[in-house]
């Protein structure tokens, strides 16, 4: 069964057509634009804007390289949320006129959801505590009584805004996050920074204001530094706790910042002191893709799940704990 | 001789024995993925922290272990071996009377461990255990001092939520309260602050 899945939760939009055969991911094209800021953060309009420009000539191509007839597709599957309202309308748009269009079911995914699915499909991991982590979202995710659950996660900002932030600060333009990377590898001095664990949630606000009353005193390559590794420590920490409390013995890394070298290193780390397993996608797929998205729809409607035209409202807000998981035991 | 009884995600801890007497020794163990400075500075902010707030909890008449040792370079407590029941598994077993007498004394504790100021940070019946009709609060690890209502509130949550995943009678969160009440000028803030809490989505979903 094929799937043409659309991403547009913020600022990438992104196509994947995806085969399931016997169960398996089989990836037949992945496309993304990403929309950059002049300056700032990401703007919502201008964000979807970029999306709306786009996505014409994605979908187009995406098909083009999947080597399929349009008629091929066999369903629609598109970020319902969480994320930013415009960016959002406009993936559900396009994923709408295309169902109506081609007659096709359509399925509306949690974006969160879409993260750990594809890292299960494409990993070797089955019953994996999740670290996602990007721009907007930081959670510790599990699997327990029929539904993803959150165990952990931000009470204020994501990491990855968190960097962006800081990077703006510094003249870095968005996304920071791989600016920081850079420069905190040559960094050598730990400068002590508020460690913010509550239990098994976090909050990066404080490190952030921490970081920028810094800014006159010390290095910025010992900033970086001591910012990533106090970061970073606080999510391997509450991880560390999730897996002990639900007794998983998996750990899969997904989101944007997933990329990080070092973020990778630190979560390994701790993944082997405990002798568990550690897992992460490819780049490609730790940040916002339609493949992901395509896969957990089909994921979806072989369980039964199908939306009628007039239920794929977006759902800014969307919790990853709302969803019934009806295609796991 | 150091016997491992259990090993947390941050902690191990260990039946042994100290100067004759029967003691338990919970060690904050390294973690690798942490850099060195970090990893000493919050192993041994915790340790320091834990001990003065089961210092300060001891005053204010709770019943804690006595602490015998504390060593700031093994990151490592001694204290007194408590020879109990974990409430956790001994509640249900109880008489309603038993329990709400059990649930009364709890809210008197919770009330008076607010009163100074210490929040516990994880109360739950795995953190209680039950010896000559005390109940002996454990594992300070996740608290702090702290005055604010919302503090106080999510100590008390978390309490409601370990009633709900760990226990069948449905009253007994209500008996805590109660007795709460009694014992703290705070209580009508804080029950109100409860009901705000449960209110917010990202606790709606913490399970145990």
């Amino acid at each position: 069964m094929i799937c043409l899945g659309i991403e547009g939760t913020a600022h990438t939009i992104s196509v994947g057509i995806v085969d399931k055969v016997d169960e398996k991911c089989k990836i037949l094209s992945h496309i993304s634009r990403t929309y950059k800021p002049e300056g700032g953060g990401i703007h919502p309009r201008e964000a979807a804007n970029h999306h709306a420009k786009h996505i014409p000539s994605i979908i187009e191509e995406s098909i083009e390289k999947a080597n399929i007839d349009v008629k091929e597709i066999d369903m629609i599957g598109f970020s319902i949320g969480p994320g930013l309202g415009p960016c959002l309308r406009t993936a559900a748009t396009s994923a709408r006129t295309l169902a109506l269009l081609l007659k096709k079911p359509i399925v509306g995914v949690n974006h969160c959801i879409a993260h750990l699915e594809i890292g299960r499909a494409l990993t070797k991991c089955n019953d994996p505590v999740l670290l996602y982590v990007s721009g907007g979202n930081t959670q510790v995710i599990a699997f327990m009584r029929g539904r993803y659950r959150v165990f952990g996660e931000t009470l204020d900002i994501g990491i990855g805004n968190c960097l962006d932030k800081f990077g703006r600060e510094i003249g870095l333009s968005f996304p920071a996050g791989p600016k920081i990377e850079k420069l905190a590898k040559k960094g050598n001095k730990y400068i002590s920074l508020p460690y913010s664990v509550k239990g098994m949630d976090v909050s990066f606000s404080g490190i952030l204001t921490a970081c920028i009353h810094l800014l006159k005193k010390e290095r910025i390559e010992d900033i970086c530094y001591s910012l990533q590794e106090t970061c970073f420590s606080m999510l391997a920490e509450v991880t560390e706790r999730a897996m002990a409390h639900t007794e998983k013995e998996e750990v899969l890394l997904s989101g944007g910042v997933a990329c990080n070298e070092r973020l990778k290193e630190i979560i390994k780390k701790m993944a082997q002191e405990r002798n568990a397993k550690f897992f992460s996608p490819p780049n490609e797929l730790l940040v916002d893709n339609g493949v992901m998205i395509a896969w957990t729809a089909l994921l979806m409607y072989a369980s039964g799940i199908e939306h009628k035209i007039e239920e794929t409202n977006i759902k800014q807000n969307y919790r990853t704990d709302e969803v019934e998981i009806k295609w796991r035991n | 001789m150091e016997k491992l009884i259990k090993r947390g995600a941050e902690a191990e801890i260990y039946l042994s024995e100290w100067r004759g007497r029967k003691v338990i020794v919970k060690k904050r163990i390294k973690k690798r993925y942490r850099i060195k400075e970090l990893d000493e500075e919050i192993r041994e902010k915790r340790t320091k922290k834990e001990a003065l707030l089961m210092a300060s909890a001891r005053q204010a008449g709770i019943s804690v272990p006595i602490i015998y040792d504390v060593n700031l370079d093994e990151k490592k407590i001694v204290m007194e071996y408590v020879n109990g029941e974990r409430l956790k598994d001994v509640l249900d077993v109880k008489s309603e009377e038993e329990q709400k007498e059990i649930c009364y004394k709890i809210g008197e504790d919770i009330a008076n461990l607010h009163l100074q100021g210490i929040i516990h940070g994880d109360i739950t019946t795995s953190n209680m255990i039950l010896r000559d009709n005390r109940i002996y609060f454990i594992d300070f690890g996740l608290g702090m001092k702290s005055e604010e209502i919302e503090d106080k509130g999510v100590d008390l949550h978390l309490l409601m939520e370990a009633f709900k995943a760990a226990h069948r009678n449905e009253k007994l969160f209500s008996w805590v309260i109660e007795a709460y009440g009694n014992f703290s000028d705070e209580s009508k803030e804080v029950e109100k602050k409860i009901k705000e809490i449960e209110r917010r989505g990202r606790y709606m979903r913490r399970v145990s």
